[in-house]
């Protein structure tokens, strides 16, 4: 069932080489996908999680299984993310009729990769398909970017590669220090690795995984393929396929829970780099397009403080409420920026021009427009009622679960703190964007422009449904995450670990942080 | 039942506001009679609830394992009070809205405005717990930034209406943190849990509950526009004038006032011993008197009645920073007197900017009374309520104040005093000049009463600002702030005093201004100073431009030069020379490249995992 997900699109892509319409096929794709996506979700919800997954072997020494799966809630939420946007993303932008194969193929390529890899059990295909999902995305820079194309396809294509194959070495490692014949994720989850090994690990994908996501001090390359890169494009890397280095490091939290946390200070450093540094360039920015490149790299940061505050913890079970935030904040950023790199072609088209100067008074001329886009930079900005409000807030609130009355601020308040004025600087920018492009009196680029079209409507709308669905009831999202365990049994644990600490040992059940004090 | 009532009262404005937004877009009947449907039926559904018990009840919104964020109605004395206030002006501005907008092209999305902000008010209002309050007050700095900026094509709106919503923010930054620590420190954000929690704090954790007790008032700092961040309320006056009258005279601006009581009925006024509640008060003394004296040299009506709201809000953040001898409640007590009378003014003044030709200047008026005698005297009852003249609403409340302050802090007492001799000397001055003497401008000359539709709210208004104060009413409508052991008496020194106060800014307003066709304080250097309101507005844009323009700029130069190229770029130059080489091995175009990375980074993972 799942799998059907990931070679729907790939079948597409072969009928489109076969030589059927590339948009037709495309838009049929990706609403097939949609409502296969929101089906298999609602049969997950419902507890029939029965015949959703396959594992043929493909290989036996060591094991390869092509499986994919609703491996967990975290699994089910990614690969909505990846149809939703996926959706929109092949209902957004105009090419020619000679590039449309191209274009369309593209699109394609990227949505079967991210599904892929957010759905597979195994961990030679999760990081394969990502792969697959990469080349289109330099290929679409490459040939139909704006601006210096090549240059930044390459620049691009350097970092990202960089990071694939730093992650490789990790995940290289990771698989040979856990001594299992086998690469699916419940197997490696059996095994544990040496405190010392996974040290080494967690750098290598904490780095690699890191570039992936734009890390501090690794994600220059981001804001310019973005600006550059067409719009369907950009919604889909910035919106789903660059959470795969999240998903990915919480995916093998489990496995390297020490190590990782050995980086704590590290990776806060880095996501504080990534809130304020990076927020601070995206305050100077003064086009549009590399405006909202930065700040999807500055809101990186958020995430990864979940992520270090599961790691502070130690498991899930220490801090529950860390990894439902992050994957909420995923889901709620995905969904934001995939519509606001949509409405900003969508305003290009109409001006002519992203310079912020260039512009004004456009509400004005397009009042649905203008409402769309407000809609999506409010949601950017943490405005509740959207999606992404729910994530942060429940990102603050984790950054200060294991602070009690008597201990002086640990570094995570200190960086949760620093997320917080991080709010203000995204105030700053995107109510500025909005001022200058949207308010005060019409000018020359402007003074044409028409309200979105017939055609032009529907995605932007749809992803506006989803940011509000959410925004209001987060829990139809959260309520896909299954709880660790209940009370009674996380209690039980502690007192078992803290009888019996496993030193410098992991296990699927045993997840009781030895370090996380 | 009771809670139904409590849910419809809540989310009957959002429905408004999405039917506005959704459907009634391009026909503003039907959503000017859906926006006052609703505000009608909520301010009924208030009534109800006030005759009824208190009630509390709440669902799950966001949950992870065993934690939950929840959304819940808390329906006690405080709240309902507040309902009252936020209902009954905001049913007023409503209607009132409706001849003051009424040649208005965005109507629709004016009402609709009005709709989400009654939502996120009455969220406010009714939250049972401290994350939910931060939901609705966000949301409520986001109705005041789309009713603010209501007429965004004007740069001045535009500007104005982000300034609000940015110093909001900075405000709720510490709000938030304050709430993340009272969390840690009291194991729960919810307001009826609380007690228990501050009762089981250690006497050694006082500063760090100090600490998070000032970081909440931050918050309150933002939205109540308080000293040092109280610039955005008087260019808020952009917006509509009746938007004024709700948001920056009775409800969003009171809100801050709110919230600091509720915290301090949940966790006890002890909570605000010690240096915090000695911040809070001196930050609203401060306030008060600051503003009071920039209020004495504004020209245009509105940023009178703005400044002089800053300046009532003071007292009530003061009031509430006491904290001893029922400060709080004299505090709030003085937010709902303040509410009736101070929207009357906005609303009036609104009814003499639609006179006399969308004039604001207080100077190219004059004589309104003549012309306009009914607003006029409406308007006079709301300047007596606001200059405490007994037995007008405002004079009930002051008093208490400055009881509260005599008892707790003389210095702050005297402050007030000052304050309270400021007052009645900038509004004589407004109503002197605007409204008696001669038309000094051809708007003025032809100035005539508004319409019945805009008259009938300043009447209703005008009723509350004479009724509200009585011991007998107020204990009947908002028993929550109202404290009979304060009963009013003739022979107290403390009347005497203020009763000294009020006559001598009387009679210096009236010496002054009677008869003068241009400020005669314009040309004194002090006075100059208030005019310009201490330069802070031109301090802050320096900092602004330093602290955030320059390093933003700085940062970027080091982001692309540092990182981008040197760091980084050196890193990917080697690899572009590798690049280059598989180039040359392959047609030298990107596709090849990028295809066989792909390809080969698949082919490399495979046969080192296989040849393990």
């Amino acid at each position: 069932m799942t799998a059907c997900l990931v070679f729907l699109p790939l079948l597409a892509v072969v009928a489109i080489l076969m030589g059927s319409n590339p948009r037709r096929t495309t838009r049929i794709t990706t609403s097939l996908m949609l409502l296969g996506g929101i089906t298999l979700a609602a049969l997950w919800a419902m507890n029939m999680r029965d015949g959703l997954a396959i594992d043929p072997v493909v290989l036996t020494k060591p094991e390869i299984r092509l499986g994919f799966d609703l491996y967990d809630g975290m699994s089910v939420i990614m690969m909505l993310l990846s149809v939703i946007v996926a959706f929109a993303a092949s209902r957004t932008g105009d090419c020619e009729d000679r590039h449309s194969r191209l274009w369309n193929i593209s699109i394609l390529l990227i949505a079967a990769g991210a599904v892929g890899a957010f759905v597979s059990t195994d961990l030679f295909f999760f990081y394969a398909f990502h792969e697959l999902a990469l080349v289109p995305t330099f290929l679409m820079i490459g040939i139909l970017g704006r601006g210096e194309r090549r240059q930044i396809a390459w620049k691009v294509t350097i970092y990202l590669a960089f990071g694939s194959i730093v992650l490789l070495a990790g995940l290289l490692w990771l698989v040979a220090a856990s001594g299992s014949s086998s690469l699916s994720f419940d197997e490696l989850l059996r095994t544990s690795i040496p405190v010392e090994a996974q040290r080494g690990i967690s750098l290598f994908l904490i780095v690699g995984f890191g570039t992936l996501v734009s890390l501090f001090p690794f994600h220059s390359w981001a804001a310019p393929a973005y600006a550059s890169a067409p719009a369907p494009i950009s919604m889909l890397h910035a919106g789903v396929l660059k959470k795969f280095g999240l998903y990915g490091l919480l995916r093998l939290h489990p496995l390297v829970p020490e190590g990782m946390h050995h980086w704590l200070n590290l990776l806060i450093v880095l996501l504080i780099g990534n809130i304020l540094w990076v927020g601070f360039v995206t305050i100077h920015q003064k086009r549009l397009d590399t405006m909202l490149g930065n700040s999807s790299v500055m809101h990186m940061g958020y995430i990864f403080l979940a992520f270090a505050a599961l790691t502070e913890a130690g498991s899930e079970l220490a801090n529950p409420i860390a990894q439902p935030a992050a994957i909420l904040l995923m889901f709620g950023h995905g969904v934001t920026i995939a519509m606001l790199f949509g409405l900003a072609d969508r305003i290009e088209h109409r001006t002519g021009t992203l310079e912020l100067r260039d512009l004004g008074g456009l509400a004005g001329k397009t009042p649905g427009l203008a409402f769309l886009f407000g809609l999506a930079a409010m949601a950017s900005i943490g405005l509740p009622g959207l999606a992404n409000f729910a994530g942060e807030v429940m990102v603050f609130i984790a950054g200060f679960k294991g602070w009690h009355h008597g201990d002086p601020f640990g570094w995570l308040q200190l960086a949760t703190i620093a997320a917080l004025w991080g709010l203000v600087i995204s105030a700053v920018y995107m109510l500025r964007a909005y001022r200058s492009i949207f308010q005060g009196p019409g000018v020359q680029a402007t003074r044409e422009a028409g309200d979105l079209t017939v055609t032009e409507r529907p995605p932007a709308i749809f992803l506006a449904f989803v940011l509000l669905a959410v925004g209001f009831f987060p829990n139809l999202l959260l309520g896909l995450i299954d709880k660790p365990e209940d009370e009674a049994v996380i209690d039980l644990q502690a007192i078992t670990t803290s009888i019996e600490p496993a030193p410098g040992t992991t296990g699927l059940n045993s997840r009781q942080p030895a370090t996380g004090n | 039942m009771l809670e139904l009532l409590a849910w419809l009262l809540l989310l009957l404005p959002l429905f408004s506001a999405a039917v506005i937004q959704l459907w009634l877009k391009e026909i503003p009947g039907p959503a000017v009679r859906m926006s006052i449907f609703s505000v009608v039926t909520t301010f009924l559904l208030t009534l109800i609830l006030l005759a009824g018990k208190d009630t509390s009840t709440a669902i799950k919104w966001a949950s992870a394992g065993s934690f939950h964020i929840e959304i819940g109605l808390l329906i006690d004395d405080l709240s309902k009070g507040m309902m009252l206030v936020v209902t009954g002006v905001g049913m007023l501005v409503h209607l009132f809205s409706l001849g003051y907008m009424k040649d208005d092209g965005a109507k629709a999305r004016y009402f609709g405005g009005l709709s989400i902000f009654m939502f996120s008010m009455t969220g406010i209002v009714l939250a049972s717990n401290f994350v939910m309050m931060f939901i609705f007050w966000e949301l409520v700095g986001f109705s005041s930034y789309l009713l603010i900026g209501h007429w965004f094509q004007k740069d001045s709106a535009a500007e104005a209406a982000k300034k609000a919503f940015l110093v909001n923010r900075i405000g709720d930054f510490g709000f938030m943190i304050g709430i993340l620590m009272l969390w840690g420190l009291f194991g729960t954000f919810a307001f009826a849990e609380m007690a228990d929690g501050a009762r089981a704090l250690s006497e050694n954790s006082n500063t760090v509950t100090g600490i998070a007790v000032l970081l909440v008032f931050c918050g309150a700092v933002g939205k109540s526009a308080q000293f040092p961040l109280h610039v955005w309320l008087p260019d808020a006056m952009e917006g509509p004038t009746p938007v004024s009258a709700l948001i920056h005279a009775a409800t969003m601006v009171a809100a801050g006032v709110y919230m600091l009581f509720r915290l301090q009925v949940s966790a006890g006024a002890l909570l605000f011993e010690g240096f915090a509640g000695t911040t809070i008060m001196w930050i609203g003394g401060i306030t008060s008197l600051l503003a009071a004296l920039m209020a004495t040299q504004q020209d245009d009506i509105k940023r009178v009645l703005a400044y002089s709201t800053l300046s009532q809000l003071g007292y009530m953040v003061m009031a509430v920073g006491l904290a001893g001898d029922h400060g709080g409640e004299a505090g709030m007590f003085h937010l709902y007197t303040h509410a009736w009378f101070k929207a009357l003014l906005f609303l009036g003044a609104g009814a003499v900017i639609y006179a006399c030709h969308h004039e604001q200047d207080i100077w190219k008026m004059g004589g309104l009374l003549g012309r306009m005698k009914k607003t006029a005297i409406t308007f006079a009852i709301g300047t007596g309520a606001l200059m405490a003249i007994c037995p007008l609403s405002g004079f009930w409340s002051k008093e208490q104040i400055l009881e509260a302050a005599h008892h707790e802090n003389p210095a702050l007492f005297w402050l007030a005093i000052v304050v309270a001799a400021l007052t009645p000397f900038y509004m004589t001055r407004l109503f002197i000049v605007a409204f008696l003497g001669q038309a000094r401008a051809h708007g003025a000359k032809e100035a005539r009463e508004v319409p019945g539709i805009m008259l009938y709210p300043l009447f209703a208004l005008a009723a509350m600002s004479i009724i509200a104060g009585f011991p007998s009413i107020a204990g009947k409508l908002s028993p929550a702030f109202h404290h009979p052991e304060h009963a009013f008496n003739p022979t107290n020194p403390i009347f005497l005093i203020s009763l000294a106060a009020l006559a001598t800014g009387l009679a210096a307003g009236v010496l002054l201004y009677r008869g003068r066709d241009s400020d005669p304080l314009a040309g004194n250097p002090v006075f100059r100073i208030f005019r310009n309101k201490f330069h802070l507005d031109e301090l802050y844009l320096v900092l602004v431009r330093f602290c955030q323009d320059t390093v933003a700029a700085v940062i970027h130069f080091f982001d692309e030069f540092l990182i981008g190229e040197l760091i980084v770029g050196g890193l990917a130059r080697s690899a572009t020379g590798l690049g280059n080489v598989f180039r040359r091995l392959q047609s030298g175009n990107l596709q090849g490249y990028a295809i066989l990375f792909g390809a080969g980074i698949i082919l490399v993972i495979y046969l080192t995992v296989f040849a393990r």
